[in-house]
């Protein structure tokens, strides 16, 4: 198969502020590939590499067979990128936007049309407003729309779904199943540690370091311990009781319940007990599948950075 | 009722012949953890916006820690804490003088900021970083020290816009037992968030949609009644019925 992106040992300074430690990784074919990782994590940076917009100052990054350093100038009519922060004219309607970007790549909205009709359409009857008033979810469209129109190879877009609401998220995700249709490899970055699952592969980053890569599934199964789901009616209490729990070895708020390990991997009768003295009511535990957080708290803590 | 700390009756908030905010009703109470969801552009931020005093309604009842919407937006803007991602501190200030700041703009005695600044730093284990500038502390950091300044002047409410976005899976937990310590000493959170988790952690939560509120109860009950699993199933039923 071949690899699109083929990272070796990448390293980035900034300053005294090392952004990206030994980077190693590989996309394949038509896959969507997700950096999952909190801000500050790196995942800007790798991909200003990616897309030719920074030079790294350790390693090699080949993207689409291609260095990314020497090859540049190809490289760049094969990408599309969509950056973290809205960059398109905001003085520019819809429509003049999306022909000024397949202008520049030598192309038209005609001859691609077919690749973005299905996002482009959403916001096809506000062709003539200007981009800088359209609310959230409609730019978001539009940036993808100019992201394509050139037919690129690669798509790597930097947390698109950053700020947005749980409904417009799933949307978002729903198109980037469908662009797969076409052939396009997707590079992705999220903070939001549910959206790995829409991923065919993950990388957990964190403070410039790679901590895992692997399917959404292996990584949830590379969760260490047995995992249980606490319930009880009060939770702050519940979350500090537990922490108390001689047994217990972690215990973190996941939702309307508190996800704890325990040393012999096992719900003693005692926590019962202990949790009903400090005061707890319609206490509730059971096994449950760690989830990509679950794994990410698991990596942070014994990594430690 | 005395336990109200916002009392808001048929609020409506237009601008020009949009209505941002459709005939709001709700009461927030002492210490109570309030979170206040929605979809983008369901009209969130404009309700912040009147409950922190920055902007007038157009019509309907707000009241806010004891002041008046419409006649006291300037002493609603003393007795209330706002932290949000964007905006929260000097980036090319210091620490010491970020809270020096804010305690001056809270209009606190310079002896009360520096007993609260001392707590303060106590408090987040902080001393190491009193002399260091915003701009060189991790996000994480700097969103636990925003937090903290927000309710340096002890207000009886604290607006929370988005606190927690991009922040990592542990920050992201203590910034929360943060919530809770604060709530229980008495001081009421108004939380937004996109984390559909966070919304668990909350007393009660509000749901907006198209400048309504659409639906308003404690988790539990939310769920109870949409028959859902989660928050997040509760929100994509209700949250959007419409949209292009």
């Amino acid at each position: 198969m071949q690899k699109v992106i083929e990272s070796a040992g990448i390293g980035k300074k900034f300053g005294v502020t090392q952004a990206l430690k030994d980077i190693s990784f590989s996309v394949n074919e038509s896959e969507i590939f997700g950096f999952i990782g909190p801000d500050g994590a790196g995942k800007t940076t790798l991909f200003r590499i990616i897309t030719t917009l920074l030079l790294p100052d350790e390693g090699e990054m080949k993207v689409l067979g291609m260095d990314c350093i020497a090859g540049f100038k190809e490289l760049r009519k094969n990408i599309g990128y969509m950056p973290g922060k809205f960059s398109l004219y905001q003085d520019l309607s819809v429509e003049e936007n999306l022909n000024f970007y397949a202008t520049v790549f030598g192309t038209t909205v005609k001859e691609n049309y077919d690749l973005i009709a299905d996002i482009y359409s959403h916001i096809e009857p506000f062709k003539k407003r200007l981009a800088g008033k359209l609310s959230g979810g409609m730019k978001q469209k539009l940036a993808l729309s100019c992201a394509l129109i050139h037919k690129p190879k690669l798509l790597v877009l930097d947390e698109p779904t950053t700020g947005v609401d749980a409904v417009s998220r799933s949307e978002f995700w729903a198109m980037l199943a469908k662009l797969r249709q076409h052939n396009i490899t997707i590079l992705v970055s999220t903070p939001y540690m549910d959206e790995a699952m829409r991923c065919d592969r993950v990388a957990l980053i964190q403070n410039g370091n790679i901590l895992s890569i692997d399917t959404p599934q292996k990584i949830r199964e590379g969760f260490s311990r047995k995992l249980f789901m606490v319930k009880a009616n009060e939770k702050y209490k519940l979350i500090t009781a537990l922490r108390n729990y001689p047994e217990t070895v972690t215990a973190y708020p996941f939702g309307d319940s508190v996800h704890v390990t325990f040393a012999g991997n096992q719900i003693n009768d005692s926590l019962f007990a202990y949790l009903r003295e400090a005061g707890l009511k319609n206490v509730t535990a059971e096994e449950t599948v760690a989830g990509i957080e679950d794994r990410f708290l698991e990596l942070m803590q014994k990594s430690d950075v | 009722m005395e336990n109200q700390v916002i009392t808001v009756r048929n609020l409506v908030k237009k601008f020009g012949s949009f209505i941002a905010n459709d005939n709001l009703n709700f009461e927030v109470f002492k210490g109570e953890i309030f979170g206040f969801l929605g979809a983008n552009g369901a009209g969130k931020t404009t309700t912040i916006r009147i409950l922190s005093g920055l902007s007038a309604p157009t019509s309907g009842e707000v009241n806010v820690s004891g002041f008046d919407a419409y006649r006291q937006a300037e002493q609603i803007k003393r007795n209330i804490g706002y932290m949000c991602q964007k905006f929260s501190l000097y980036e090319d200030l210091t620490v010491k003088e970020n809270i020096t700041l804010f305690g001056g703009i809270y209009g606190m005695s310079r002896a009360l900021i520096r007993t609260r600044t001392n707590e303060l730093l106590e408090r987040l284990h902080f001393h190491e970083y009193e002399n260091r500038i915003i701009a060189d502390l991790p996000l994480g950091l700097r969103q636990k020290l925003a937090f903290s300044v927000a309710v340096l002047h002890e207000p009886k409410i604290v607006f929370l816009d988005e606190p927690t976005g991009g922040v990592d899976p542990i920050t992201r937990r203590q910034f929360w037992e943060m919530i809770y310590e604060t709530a229980a000493r008495g001081i009421t959170v108004f939380v937004t968030t996109h984390y559909s988790d966070e919304a668990e952690y909350c007393e009660r939560i509000s749901i907006m949609s198209e400048g309504k509120i659409v639906a308003l109860d404690t988790p539990e009950n939310l769920k109870e009644k949409y028959a859902a699993d989660s928050i997040e199933e509760v929100f994509i039923k209700i949250a959007r019925p419409v949209n292009n």
